[in-house]
C-alpha cells in the first residue's frame, strides 16, 4: 500500500512539468515603499509542487515580491502593493481575506533562524494550538512529531524536547524554524536566503529538505546562491531593479538563458 | 568572449584553456601538413619528425583535460562558460585525433618510399590534403572569433573532401588492377587518403562544437554527406 502511495505522490510530481498547475499567480505586481518604487509590473506564476527560486543582486526586488506572497509588506508602514497576487485564483488582497488565515496557508521561512524563546516542542506546537488544528494533547504530540520528522530534526532532538530552541544548532534551528511553519499544514511555503547563515553541510541538509518538501507543498525561495537555486529550483525567476528579466525551467535558464543580463549575473559578469 | 568575469582569475583559467587550444591547433595544422609534404617527397626525416611531434599534442590535450577539471570544480561554472569548457574538451579531443592522423600517415611514409608514389596521385593526396587543411584552419580561425554563421557554413563545407577522397579511391582501384605490385603502396596511400579525409571530419565536429559553445544549440539537419566510397565496386571486365 505504502509503495503505491508513493508511486501515486511520484507521478503528480512529474506531471507539473508537463501541464503547469499554478498555485499562485501574480498579475502586474507593483511595490512602493514611499515615492521609491521597488518592483515594477512582475508577472509571475508559480507552479503546485514546485520549487521556485528568485535570483537577482541585491535590491533586484526579490525579496520584495516573496514579501508580497503572504503579504509580509502589510507590516511596513509606507508600503504600497499595487497588481493582483492570487492564491487559488482568490485574490489575496481582497478585503475579505483573514490576513492571519492567509499567511498559515502561506508560511515563511526567514534567513536567519528565529526560533522562540521556548522549547522545541512548544516552538512546533505553537502554531497549530493558536490555529486550533489539534483536538488533544495527543493530537498536539503527533503534529509536533510529524513536523519535526518532516524538517528531518526528530531523531535528533527527541529525547531533549523540553530544552529550549535556542539552544540547538543554527542549522537545527533553521530546521526547527520550517518544522514550526510546516506544523501549520500550509500550501506553499515561502524561504528568504533559508541557508544563507549556515555552514555547507548544514545548508545540505536544508537543501535536501526543500527538495523532499516539495512532494507536498509548493515553495519558492529566495536566494543569492546561484548553485543553491540550480541545485535546489525546477523554475528559476531572475530579478533585476525591480523587474522580472526571465523566468524558465531551471534546466535553461542555468545552461543557456535567454536574457543577457540573466547570463552575466549567473555567470559572474560585470552587470 | 570570455572576459569580465567578477573573478579576474577565471578570466584567466579560460584564457589559459584557449590558448592551449589555438597552439594544439596550430601543432595539428603544421603535422598534417608535413605529414603529406613527407608522403608526396619521399622524406622520411620529416615523416620521423611527425612522429616525434605527435606525443607533444598528446600531453597537450591531457594539459586541456586536467586544467578543465580543475575549473570546474573551482568555479562551478553555468551557461556559456560552462559550454566553453565542455568545448575546449571536445576540441583538444578532436585536435589530437588530427594528430593521431597525421602520424599514421607520416608512419606509411616508409613503406610507400621504395616505389615512390606515382605523380598524379601525389597530386590529388596532396590537393586533398589543401581542402583539408583549409577546413582545419578555417575552423580554427572561427575559434577565435566564435562565429556561429561561419561555423555553421565549415560544416556545410566537407562535401568537396568527401568527392575528392572517392575520386582518389576510384584511381588508387585502377592503379591495383593494373599491376598487382601497385597493390602495397596503393593500400597504403589508399589509408592516407582516408586519414586526410577523417581529418576533414574532425574540423567539422569542431565547427559543430563551436556552434554549440556560441549559441547552446546544436546545429540543425545532417551534415552533407558525398563520400560515396563506401560504394565503389570494381568495374567488370
Amino acid at each position: 500500500m505504502n509503495m503505491m502511495a508513493e508511486t501515486t505522490t511520484e507521478a503528480k510530481q512529474v506531471q507539473p512539468m508537463s501541464e503547469p498547475s499554478f498555485k499562485m499567480l501574480g498579475r502586474n505586481v507593483s511595490v512602493h515603499y514611499g515615492a521609491k518604487q521597488a518592483l515594477f509590473n512582475v508577472n509571475l506564476a508559480v507552479r503546485q509542487n514546485t520549487v521556485t527560486a528568485l535570483i537577482g543582486p541585491s535590491g533586484c526586488g526579490k525579496s520584495t515580491f516573496l514579501r508580497c506572497l503572504n503579504r509580509m509588506n502589510d507590516t511596513i508602514d509606507n508600503c504600497r502593493v499595487s497588481g493582483e497576487i492570487t492564491l487559488d485564483g482568490q485574490d489575496i488582497y481582497d478585503a475579505a481575506i483573514d490576513v492571519v488565515e492567509l499567511r498559515a496557508r502561506v508560511g515563511m521561512v526567514f534567513q536567519k533562524p528565529n526560533p522562540f524563546p521556548k522549547s522545541i516542542y512548544e516552538n512546533v506546537a505553537y502554531g497549530p494550538r493558536i490555529h486550533g488544528l489539534a483536538r488533544s494533547r495527543a493530537d498536539l504530540d503527533q503534529i509536533v512529531e510529524t513536523s519535526l520528522q518532516k524538517a528531518g530534526l526528530w531523531s535528533e532532538v527527541k529525547d531533549r524536547l523540553n530544552e529550549p530552541g535556542t539552544g540547538l544548532s543554527g542549522g537545527q534551528q533553521q530546521r526547527l524554524c520550517i518544522a514550526r511553519a510546516v506544523a501549520v499544514s500550509p500550501e506553499v511555503i515561502l524561504m528568504d536566503e533559508p541557508c544563507s547563515a549556515l555552514d555547507p553541510i548544514a545548508t545540505a541538509r536544508v537543501e535536501e529538505l526543500i527538495h523532499e518538501l516539495r512532494s507536498n507543498f509548493t515553495i519558492v525561495i529566495v536566494t543569492h546562491s546561484m548553485q543553491q537555486a540550480a541545485r535546489v529550483s525546477q523554475r528559476t525567476a531572475m530579478f533585476h531593479l525591480g523587474n522580472l528579466v526571465e523566468e524558465n525551467d531551471t534546466d535553461k535558464i542555468f545552461t543557456n538563458p535567454d536574457e543577457q543580463r540573466t547570463q552575466d549575473y549567473i555567470m559572474g559578469r560585470f552587470g | 568572449m570570455a572576459s569580465n568575469h567578477i573573478y579576474s582569475a577565471f578570466d584567466e583559467e579560460l584564457k589559459y584553456l584557449q590558448s592551449r587550444i589555438s597552439e594544439m591547433g596550430g601543432l595539428a595544422e603544421q603535422m598534417v601538413s608535413e605529414a603529406v609534404q613527407a608522403l608526396v617527397n619521399s622524406n622520411t626525416e620529416l615523416a620521423q619528425k611527425v612522429i616525434a611531434d605527435d606525443a607533444k599534442l598528446d600531453s597537450a590535450e591531457r594539459e586541456v583535460g586536467d586544467k578543465a577539471i580543475i575549473v570546474i570544480a573551482r568555479r562551478q561554472p553555468v551557461a556559456a562558460d560552462l559550454r566553453e569548457i565542455i568545448g575546449s574538451l571536445r576540441i583538444a579531443a578532436d585536435l589530437e585525433r588530427v594528430g593521431d592522423l597525421g602520424k599514421n600517415t607520416a608512419k606509411r611514409v616508409i613503406a610507400v618510399q621504395e616505389n615512390g608514389v606515382p605523380r598524379k596521385l601525389a597530386r590529388g593526396i596532396e590537393h586533398l590534403s589543401e581542402l583539408a587543411l583549409i577546413q582545419l584552419k578555417e575552423v580554427l580561425d572561427v575559434y577565435t572569433t566564435r562565429s556561429a554563421e561561419k561555423a555553421k557554413s565549415i560544416r556545410e563545407r566537407d562535401e568537396e573532401i568527401d568527392a575528392m577522397y572517392t575520386s582518389i579511391f576510384r584511381e588508387l582501384l585502377t592503379y591495383m588492377m593494373e599491376d598487382p605490385r601497385n597493390i602495397t603502396p596503393c593500400t597504403h596511400l589508399l589509408f592516407c587518403a582516408k586519414n586526410i579525409e577523417r581529418i576533414g571530419d574532425h574540423a567539422t565536429n569542431i565547427a559543430e562544437t563551436i556552434y554549440y559553445m556560441a549559441t547552446g544549440a546544436q546545429p540543425e539537419g545532417d551534415r552533407p554527406k558525398d563520400d560515396t566510397a563506401n560504394s565503389v565496386v570494381t568495374p567488370k571486365e
